[in-house]
């Protein structure tokens, strides 16, 4: 079975249903496309949110979700994969992040979907700041995110 | 070998990226951070609560135990808040 792997870091904004159509034009052996999209909210922990900037580690942000994404294709039978991280200033409302993953059934693709954005927020080399009324600062982490990557560890 | 910081580890450093020589008794992250929080007060406010820092050596987690012996690129930033 052949699992193609798309990742990119990139400025610019993405299309979710072109995404897909790269994915699943061309063949038929994909039954189920599940997409994840992370989206700039305006509202953290209650302050009002003016604009995010994300910035990355390049090089090892896109070796970091290939391993996972290498890992995703070995733990669920799945025919495509494509993470798109965007970096650089973000206004609420805009797309931040998108997951897609294709495969015959369902619920390898919904897995396989939450397994790589759980690792891709503790584990891949992003970082936002904040900016608000009250100015500018790092977004800190969640013992929450490393709850739910957690989850997926083999024991 | 180079050392890159990243978020508000590159901003309390006030540098992005450089290159640097600690002495061989320097022999695992933990060390280095201990040692490059030495160096001057940028420094030690970047490194002042240690056990926050994550590091990376050539482009891999590591924990601060790693050895840094034959690394190129060791990279220190907080926890990643990405996605």
């Amino acid at each position: 079975m052949t699992c193609p792997v798309t990742i990119r870091i990139q400025e610019d904004d993405f299309d979710i249903a072109r995404e897909i159509s790269v994915l699943t034009s061309s063949r038929t052996d994909i039954g189920a496309v599940v997409t994840f999209s992370g989206i700039c909210r305006a509202d953290e922990d209650s302050a009002t949110v003016a604009a995010l900037t994300l910035e990355h580690y390049p090089g090892m942000a896109e070796e970091e979700i290939r391993r996972h994404a290498d890992e995703a294709v070995s733990r669920w039978p799945l025919n495509g994969i494509t993470v798109i991280h965007r970096v650089g200033r973000l206004m609420p409302g805009q797309n931040i992040v998108l997951v897609v993953t294709a495969s015959q059934h369902r619920q390898a693709a919904f897995q396989a979907a939450e397994f790589l954005m759980d690792y891709l927020k503790t584990s891949a080399p992003f970082w936002k700041k904040e900016e608000s009324a009250t100015g500018t600062g790092w977004v800190e982490a969640h013992a929450r995110d490393d709850e739910a990557a957690a989850r997926w560890t083999k024991s | 070998m180079k050392v890159k910081y990243f978020a508000w580890v590159r901003e309390r450093v006030g540098k992005a990226e450089e290159t640097i020589e600690p002495p061989a008794s320097v022999r695992t992250v933990e060390e280095l951070i201990a040692w490059l929080s030495g160096q001057s007060e940028a420094y030690a406010y970047a490194f002042e609560k240690p056990k926050v820092i994550r590091a990376a050596i050539d482009r891999a987690h590591v924990k601060q135990d790693a050895a840094i012996a034959g690394a190129r690129e060791i990279a220190f930033f907080p926890p990643m808040t990405g996605g």
